[in-house]
């Protein structure tokens, strides 16, 4: 029935039949021993690999969306890599999500990694699916394959047009020999039908008519609903609560305590609250009254944090990178500058709270329904949590509204699974607005303290960072995403470069923030490099062009330090500021203002214009970006990436700050934690793509990062007040 | 409880809970109208909106014991096929990121085109700055009301 030749050791495809005839297409990952034993065991017909195609007789082509959608696109774009090499119509395929399924090789969402990870390996599902379409429309016409090919879902013999259609053809191909993946022949981008032209989310129809596609809307039968009240200062414990009370309001069915753990990223200590509909539970928790060892976490607040990193970023710190004589060139430059930075910790604000639906399996395990980035990590934070073993996890991830990072950490999935064990019933857990913004995984507050050298040509010549980060509650190892790379910009860069670190201890758990590092790093180093051309009385720009120097590429140290190839960074920056007219003259109080940054294989860089009214008013009228990411899959989806990462940015920049108070996080609602409104977004932002001949990457974060010294760079412009210190409403832009 | 009998989307809908219910966790529920959506519960956000009588108002602010007979449009019930101008022009635009605030962008640009049908761009903005959009959605928000606005006054 089945068969699967020519399979290579490290990968394979694999074809079988489906019940009723049809065409399945899995193809396994490398490291995927157990799957490669059980198809060699020639029980492949009951052996489901990595299905990513489907091909069933009444016509029907489903292709599986492997990874979580949070907005960044890859439901959309990910199937059409499929659909393009396999000449599938993708007005008419179905799009399948997939669940955790370990066949499907690693499903998480973050790091812009979907393109880059799953490019080649869906191209090449795709290539055999369609070699072996156009195999049994040959051999059915007892032609040459090459004198057919495969577009819109059919079949064409070209020299008499006759026509199979993808489901006329489904048994028959799945009943021949497979090719293997390393024989079937790629298009050439010139062939590309589908791929870079404007295809709409797939999920746009049902998002238009409020189909319940989040996690929020999950349901199940029996289901009751949760929330779960932590310690408002991070690791406190619960001493006692008013449990009677709660249990008597309508609606509550239980209220209970969990001793919790200390990992401040999985189930922390709390009250959990049971009641038959979210309302009713809401309510209760305002009624709830704790009595909290708060631990010492309460002596915590941000001005301490703020005179700690200055007092150590006035000495030294331990030195991270040492590139000629940084002190002497600073003695013996021109002119010095020096200057202190800092950025906040802010938060991910998704526009949906975390939430997860648990529902208890009959053999003690656990399926989870939810909207986490990290599928992977909910089955073993889930199995952790209940004690259990991961098999018994069940994991299905919902369409995500929203996440930027923040559902890389999977505490409210341990929270739901531990709320319905207690309870024996299926449980959805949804945290309050509150809940959301005061129980974050925060993006680490950084300071870095700069001087800077110019020599007698106006050249930048040495550079002196003292980084003064965050530990949780930890004085020798950086926070969750708080580290900063030797190699980041302007490292490698200059003959005097020196990278000192130092870390205070706080007791605020960081994350993963859309391009974590960069989304503070870039703010400081373009905004500092700006600094230091106007010091040298030199254009930014040009400043800029020097700086980065001789077409090269720097060498990158793996996955998540790729290769800098400088003739392409040169490439959009030199775009960018054609496209925006750079150098034009501009009346006082209003600028522009110019930053790139590398991040996540992209190479990005923007203009602002901005206008600041005398008495401070500030407007971003325009930003134009350009991006290099090699070719462009979907071309909606990436510029609406680029354009909603300014926006993202400037928000961030502009407006937001998460504080701490008594060891609280002080802010709790939209109103002190404010997003950009659409009245407050640039009137124009302008998108170029340089599709450059290079492997495609990623696009939901490199757009970011040099938003906010655009920003700051065109206010500096425009008024000569620089911006050291984040978010800019709290700096005061009055000019006369 | 009380017993309140509401018009939801041209329907009789009977429900039984306290009167200082939400409408938002009536729709989302009792009444399995899930597609308004819960963001900040203090009308900061605006993605619970909804129509009440055909003007756009916070669903999480409102207690079910205010509705009455006041016959109220959720986003399932503005146009179930999808074919609303609105509805056609966010595909268009493909304006979706997460999707998440675009009921509460969708609902209150369609009540707001009812009262202008010819909008400015400041308008737009003005109209629409209530409604918090995380993933930054807000250029093609802006170019899809301008589209449907145009369709609609050529129809």
């Amino acid at each position: 029935m089945n068969s699967a030749s020519s399979l290579s050791r490290r990968e394979f495809i694999r074809v079988s039949a489906l019940a009723g005839g049809g065409l399945l297409v899995g193809y396994a990952l490398p490291d995927k021993a157990l799957a490669q034993s059980a198809l060699l065991d020639n029980t492949a017909r009951a052996f489901t690999p990595n299905v990513f195609i489907r091909i069933t007789p009444d016509g029907i082509v489903t292709l599986v969306a492997k990874n979580p959608e949070l907005g960044q696109g890859v439901k959309t774009s990910l199937p059409m890599i499929l659909a393009e090499e396999l000449g599938a119509d993708f007005a008419k395929v179905q799009i399948e999500y997939g669940g955790l399924n370990a066949q499907l090789g690693p499903q998480e969402a973050g790091g812009s990694m979907s393109i880059t990870d799953n490019y080649q390996l869906l191209r090449k599902a795709g290539a055999v699916a369609r070699t072996q379409l156009i195999r049994a429309a040959a051999e059915t016409w007892k032609v040459p394959e090459h004198e057919c090919s495969a577009a819109k879902s059919c079949v064409t013999h070209g020299p008499t047009g006759r026509v199979l259609t993808f489901g006329e053809l489904a048994t028959k191909a799945s009943l021949l020999p497979l090719p293997s993946e390393d024989s079937v022949v790629l298009k050439r981008p010139a062939e590309n039908k589908l791929i870079g032209n404007r295809v709409g989310g797939v999920d746009n129809p049902d998002i238009v008519v409020g189909k319940p596609l989040f996690g929020l809307d999950q349901m199940a039968p029996g289901m009751v609903h949760g929330v779960y009240v932590k310690c408002p200062v991070f690791g406190g414990k619960v001493i006692s609560a008013n449990l009677d009370r709660i249990k008597r309001m309508p609606g509550v069915l239980d209220a209970f305590i969990l001793e919790g753990s200390t990992d401040y990223y999985g189930l922390m200590p709390g009250v959990a609250i049971i009641a038959d509909s979210t309302w009713a539970s809401f309510k209760a928790r305002r009624v709830l009254d704790v009595v909290w060892n708060e631990g010492t976490g309460i002596t915590e607040n941000s001005a301490n944090y703020e005179s700690q990193a200055a007092e150590l970023g006035a000495g030294a710190g331990k030195v991270m990178r040492n590139d000629g004589d940084t002190a002497q060139a600073l003695t013996d430059a021109a002119r010095t500058i020096s200057g202190a930075y800092h950025y906040p910790y802010l938060h991910h604000a998704t526009l949906e709270p975390m939430n997860a639906l648990a529902i208890p399996l009959s053999d003690g395990g656990m399926q989870i329904i939810a909207p986490t980035q990290l599928p992977e990590n909910a089955q073993e934070v889930a199995a952790k949590t209940l004690n259990v073993p991961k098999e018994k996890i069940k994991v299905q991830f919902t369409r995500i509204g929203g996440a930027f990072g923040r559902r890389l950490v999977n505490d409210f999935v341990a929270e739901a699974a531990a709320l319905a064990q207690h309870v024996g019933k299926p449980v959805k857990l949804v945290w309050t607005r509150e809940d959301d913004t005061q129980q974050g995984k925060y993006r680490p507050a950084g300071w870095h303290f700069l001087k800077g050298g110019i020599d007698a040509s106006g050249q930048i010549i040495a550079w002196h960072n003292h980084f003064v980060t965050v530990g949780l509650n930890d004085r020798m190892k950086a926070g969750t995403s708080a580290d900063m790379s030797s190699t980041e910009f302007p490292g490698r860069f200059l003959p005097h470069y020196r990278l000192e670190k130092s870390i205070i201890s706080t007791n605020v758990p960081t994350n993963w923030m859309r391009a974590p590092g960069s989304n503070g790093l870039a703010f400081v180093f373009q905004s500092f490099v700006d600094e230091l051309a106007h010091a040298a009385g030199q254009d930014p720009y040009e400043f800029r062009l020097k700086l980065l120097g001789s077409d090269r590429v720097l060498p990158g140290t793996g996955r998540w330090d790729p290769p800098y190839d400088i003739t392409r960074m040169k490439g959009v920056l030199k775009l960018a500021a054609e496209k925006a007219g750079w150098g034009r003259k501009l009346p006082r109080g209003s600028g522009q203002g110019i930053a790139f940054h590398f991040s996540h294989g992209g190479y990005v860089a923007e203009v602002a214009e901005v206008s600041v009214s005398r008495d401070g008013a500030l407007m971003v009228n325009s930003v134009v970006a350009v991006v290099d990411v090699g070719p462009i899959i979907n071309y909606s989806g990436a510029e609406s990436q680029v354009q909603g990462s300014i926006i993202d940015g400037l928000g961030a920049a502009w407006l937001q700050e998460i504080t701490l108070a008594e060891g609280r996080v002080e802010q709790t609602n939209f109103h002190d934690y404010p997003l950009l409104r659409i009245n407050a977004s640039p009137a124009k932002i302008e998108v170029h793509f340089i599709q450059s001949d290079n492997p495609p990457t990623g696009l939901g974060e490199p757009a970011l990062p040099p938003l906010p010294p655009a920003v700051c760079n065109a206010i500096f412009a425009a008024t000569g007040q620089r911006i050291r210190r984040l978010p800019i409403a709290r700096t005061d832009l009055q000019w006369s | 409880m009380p017993v309140y009998t509401l018009k939801i989307n041209e329907q009789a809908r009977t429900i039984n809970v306290s009167p200082d219910t939400p409408l938002l966790w009536v729709l989302r529920d009792h009444l399995n109208l899930p597609g308004t959506k819960y963001g900040c519960g203090m009308g900061l956000c605006g993605a619970c909106t909804v129509h009440l009588n055909g003007a756009p108002v916070r669903s999480c602010q409102l207690p079910i014991s205010a509705v009455g007979n006041t016959p109220v449009t959720t986003i399932e019930g503005l146009d179930p096929a999808g074919q609303h101008p609105l509805q056609k022009a966010w595909c268009d635009h493909d304006v979706p990121q997460c999707g998440y605030c675009q009921a509460g962008q969708i609902m209150t640009a369609a009540a707001f085109l009812k009262q202008n049908p010819a909008p400015s761009d400041p308008q737009i903005d003005e109209a629409m700055a209530g409604i918090l959009c995380r993933c930054g959605t807000y250029v093609r928000i802006r170019a899809a009301i301008k589209d449907a606005a145009s369709v609609k006054r050529r129809a």
